[in-house]
């Protein structure tokens, strides 16, 4: 177990040195003179343009600048936001708590169905309940996920009036920020209304964002299970007169999700693109928002910087669920 | 009384190429303490017949018998509940590919204390012990270290003696052998038949061996059925059967020994004649 | 229960003549040639099977459009703003489903952009699919330093979510169409590639394959000819899923302003200028988006019957 935590440790270092590479070649890749980029429509008088440059380090080698870059990086200095003025860094760690508390809500949402859902196949597979839970997953995944939020406002915001359409927490309520999540915050504050306040608006973004998760998760779990159920093993549990809840539920199950916990892990990255999406439409302010609305604004140290953060944070949840599917895994785990 | 009787067992699946039936209209008996054992070639059913018996066919068979009695009682008329508890306590089974028929998620000491926990009333101590007194009969070395290893840290050999050691932990009256040594060495082939037999005979176990070695019949069996395309050619008791078989497939069996390879090819099953369909 | 005792006359066991039963009857059953057997699972599924029907139309009405489209999609009605579809109480017969702000046909407008989205599903996939099986193969096929440097740039691309990725490749060369198209490529080429590799290393060490360089087969004819036909069962299943991810992923692209630009008929540019319409023409927003959706679903039911099909394992008689 433990090589296999640290091969998967080493084999993470030239990918992260990768991406650091990609994120410094991104805004060198683009036509034009990059002070004049982020200056934007203004310009710059040719006294400042200079200025701009050395203190960019433009004028310099490229190679130069890349190790100026990392060392940089090494310094917790991702640049600057040409349109507030701040450090990318902390703009990241403002809007980071929005997305990733919608992330959690979205992913233990779509684990916790589709699980259950795919166990509910893969057991009575060929039934109507089969066809039905695979045809609703299958629709879940072909979906545009902006398209179906997009509905989900017209019917339950605009039409029923059930849920808010747009924000974390009603603009009437006001309370200090402890830990970021709103979930938690409101119910720290006390305030009457505010947990409740919170959890409407995040429904309908969680219902969106956990929609292709779901039903991915719910389409593996099925085919492993299946996979699992041909096994000679099961019939050897069979065989011993047990339980067929207890055949399906410990022997099947603890061997299907196996493979389930990698599918889960590669849904976070499917999750960061839905993000995206789901928080342009519900003006959630994550850093899905933030990244799209630095795009239009040619914020581009933003982009730059924030491309990073989230590769890094990416790569770590993917090695947090390398390491767990180690340990699930008794072949990996006990050599 | 025999201890196991089967009459006119049919076992039929839905395929892509049409209905197949993998058994049709088989007789069979078994008596307590015996060891039958059914030889045919690949195709030929014997598998799914005793899978039918412990119940483990997928749902997607089709099973029907004027009669499928063991001890008496009619089990393809009992309720699912019921049969669970004969499987495991009165017939249990172990299977051809020994890794691969034990949990890779759980330790063998786990898989063991499982059939005791649901089939008797030992408390956990008991049951460890009870476990390792397995281990040791079955022949694994250092017994009590084995019980936290995991089945892709053993061989197949080692695998087979757990399975067995499950099979065996409630004292079954049948076993059944669904080619237990085709996937082993033949190094260990033997000792793992020597197993199985010395326990038969200690426990007074039936012992329904299903291969399709001929040299493994005529050592350990004392009646043979021979199956041919999910129908039962003959069956006769193992001397009877070696010294002067009926059917002439058996003949043909029995002539493809390599033992009786002359000019250096073996006599094939062709053209030795057809055998009448029962009435 | 009592089922039928099996038919003598249909057993090929038994000898007709004499009834009795062949010794050396062959195998039990006639065994049929591959593309009937494929052809016969593909078609088991009724999903696939409509998958494939309802793809087949929207090919027909992407190739047809420019004759079958009741209007012009870029004509602006200006005395027909915001009509609602047909069959409600202020929709119009000429307009089957509504109108836009500015007075176009949606109809008309869906059936123009279901050639883009098919022109934007078949050009990524087939230049991903390309690109990608040309680095597994080599990946998989050289091994060593090359296969870990591969595998490095792949694992890189991967490590970045993939929309956000075409998005800033978008923003790098600019908003379109085309631009659209190759940042998606891009995007989905590592999956091809990785899936090349994996089947690559699992196939260079079989058998046939040293029997064939044995022979006398040269490198790239074993990378083409002998290793590449046996790893096609997953590169298929993942160019239909492919497909899919190109469409939705333009559409994304689209929405959000960096695909293909107005006035051009693509269903995501389509749902973008519809955002504002939510509470007030429901129609803008929902048909473009059935359209996506129709599409996408008939291609990942015929992934699924395909999936199905190609992969041994679950051939369950």
């Amino acid at each position: 177990m433990l090589r296999f935590t640290l091969s998967r440790l080493l084999l993470i270092v030239p990918t992260f040195i990768g991406i650091t590479l990609i994120a410094f070649v991104f805004i060198r890749m683009l036509p034009g003179d990059p002070v004049l980029l982020m200056a934007g429509e203004r310009g710059v008088s040719p006294e400042r343009h200079a200025e701009l440059m050395a203190q960019f380090g433009f004028d310099k080698p490229m190679w130069r600048q890349y190790v100026d870059y990392i060392g940089q990086l090494l310094q917790g200095n991702f640049g600057f936001s040409f349109s507030t003025k701040q450090p990318v860094l902390t703009e990241f760690m403002a809007r980071f708590p929005a997305t990733l508390e919608l992330a959690l809500c979205a992913i233990v949402l779509a684990t916790v169905l589709g699980v259950s859902a795919g166990i509910l196949a893969a057991v009575k597979r060929g039934s109507w309940i089969d066809q039905a839970t695979m045809s609703a997953a299958l629709v879940g995944y072909s979906m545009p996920i902006f398209w179906w939020a997009l509905l989900l406002i017209i019917l339950f915001s605009t039409t029923l009036g059930w849920t808010p359409v747009s924000g974390r927490i009603s603009l009437t309520q006001f309370f200090p920020r402890v830990t970021g999540f709103m979930l938690i915050d409101s119910l720290l504050s006390g305030r009457p209304g505010a947990f409740r306040s919170a959890l409407h608006h995040l429904i309908l973004p969680t219902i969106v964002l956990a929609t292709i998760p779901l039903a991915v998760i719910a389409r593996q779990t099925r085919s492993a299970m299946l996979e699992v159920l041909g096994e000679v093993y099961m019939m050897t549990a069979r065989s011993k007169g047990l339980s067929p809840s207890r055949v399906i539920g410990l022997h099947a199950l603890r061997n299907a999700l196996i493979p389930v916990v990698t599918t889960i892990g590669l849904q976070v990255s499917v999750l960061m693109g839905g993000a995206i999406l789901t928080e342009t439409i519900f003006s959630w302010p994550g850093i899905g928002k933030w990244m799209i609305d630095s795009i239009s604004r040619r914020d581009y140290q933003v982009v730059q910087g924030g491309l990073l953060l989230i590769a890094a944070m990416v790569m770590v949840v993917n090695l947090t669920v390398d390491l767990l599917y180690g340990l699930v895994n008794p072949r990996v785990r006990h050599k | 009384m025999a201890l196991l009787e089967i009459r006119n067992l049919t076992v039929s699946f839905e395929t892509a190429a049409g209905r197949f039936h993998a058994v049709k209209g088989l007789d069979l008996s078994v008596d307590a303490g015996e060891v039958l054992a059914i030889v045919g070639e690949s195709g030929s059913g014997k598998s799914v017949a005793m899978l039918a018996v412990m119940g483990l066919l997928p749902a997607t068979a089709d099973v029907s018998a004027d009669a499928m009695l063991f001890e008496g009682r009619d089990i393809l008329a009992l309720p699912p509940r019921e049969r669970r508890r004969l499987a495991g306590r009165e017939m249990a089974m172990i299977f051809q590919e020994p890794i691969a028929s034990l949990n890779p998620c759980f330790t063998v000491g786990f898989q063991i204390m499982e059939t005791l926990k649901r089939h008797t009333d030992l408390d956990a101590a008991a049951r460890r012990r009870r476990a390792i007194e397995l281990l040791d009969a079955v022949g694994i070395p250092e017994p009590e270290t084995r019980l936290g290893s995991f089945p892709h840290q053993m061989s197949g050999g080692q695998c087979q003696r757990v399975m067995i050691a499950i099979a065996t932990a409630c004292t079954p009256k049948l076993l059944i052998a669904d080619e237990p040594t085709t996937a082993l060495d033949v190094t260990i082939q033997k000792q793992i038949l020597d197993l199985l037999l010395r326990l038969q005979i200690e426990h007074g176990m039936a012992l329904v061996l299903i291969t399709h070695d001929m040299g493994v019949v005529a050592e350990t069996a004392d009646r043979v059925a021979v199956q041919y395309r999910g129908r039962k050619m003959e069956d006769a008791d193992v001397l009877t059967l070696f010294e002067n078989p009926q059917n002439p497939y058996t003949r043909a069996l029995l002539a493809a020994l390599p033992e009786n390879a002359g000019d250096g090819r073996l006599p094939t099953v062709a053209a030795t004649g057809n055998w009448e369909l029962p009435a | 229960m009592t089922l039928p005792t099996p038919d003598p006359a249909s057993d090929p066991a038994v000898d007709p003549a004499s009834g009795t039963i062949k010794l050396d009857a062959g195998p039990a059953m006639q065994p049929v040639s591959p593309l009937v057997e494929n052809w016969h699972y593909f078609t088991r599924s009724r999903g696939a099977v409509l998958g494939l029907g309802v793809f087949m139309a929207m090919v027909a009405i992407a190739v047809l459009a420019p004759w079958i489209a009741p209007h012009d999609p870029a004509v602006q009605y200006r005395d027909a703003l915001l009509v609602p579809p047909a069959w409600t109480e202020n929709g119009r017969a000429a307009f089957l489903l509504g109108t836009d702000a500015v007075g176009r046909d949606i109809l008309s407008r869906m059936m123009h952009g279901a050639r883009f989205s098919l022109l934007i599903g078949l050009v990524v996939v087939t230049i991903a699919l390309a690109s990608g099986i040309l680095v597994g193969l080599i990946a998989g096929y050289v091994g060593g330093k090359t296969d870990a440097l591969i595998m490095r740039v792949m694992d890189i691309i991967l490590a970045f979510p993939s929309l956000l990725l075409a998005l800033v490749l978008v923003a790098i060369l600019g908003p379109g169409l085309f631009n659209a198209m190759l940042a998606i490529s891009l995007v989905l080429q590592p999956h091809f590639a990785r899936l090349t590799r994996g089947a690559v290393l699992a196939e260079k060490n079989r058998e046939y394959v040293t029997a064939a360089s044995v022979a006398g087969a040269g490198h790239l004819r074993l990378m083409l000819v002998t290793i590449l036909p046996n790893c096609l069962a997953p590169l298929i299943v993942q160019a239909t899923l492919s497909f899919s991810s190109a469409i939705l992923d333009a559409a994304a692209l689209g929405f959000l302003g960096m695909g293909a630009q107005p006035p051009i008929p693509e269903w995501g540019t389509m749902l973008a200028e519809a955002r504002e319409f939510i509470s007030s023409a429901w129609w803008v927003v929902t048909m473009p988006g059935l359209a996506i959706l129709a599409t996408v679903l008939s291609i990942n039911l015929i992934g699924d019957g395909l999936r199905d099909t190609l992969d041994p394992k679950l051939k369950r008689s």
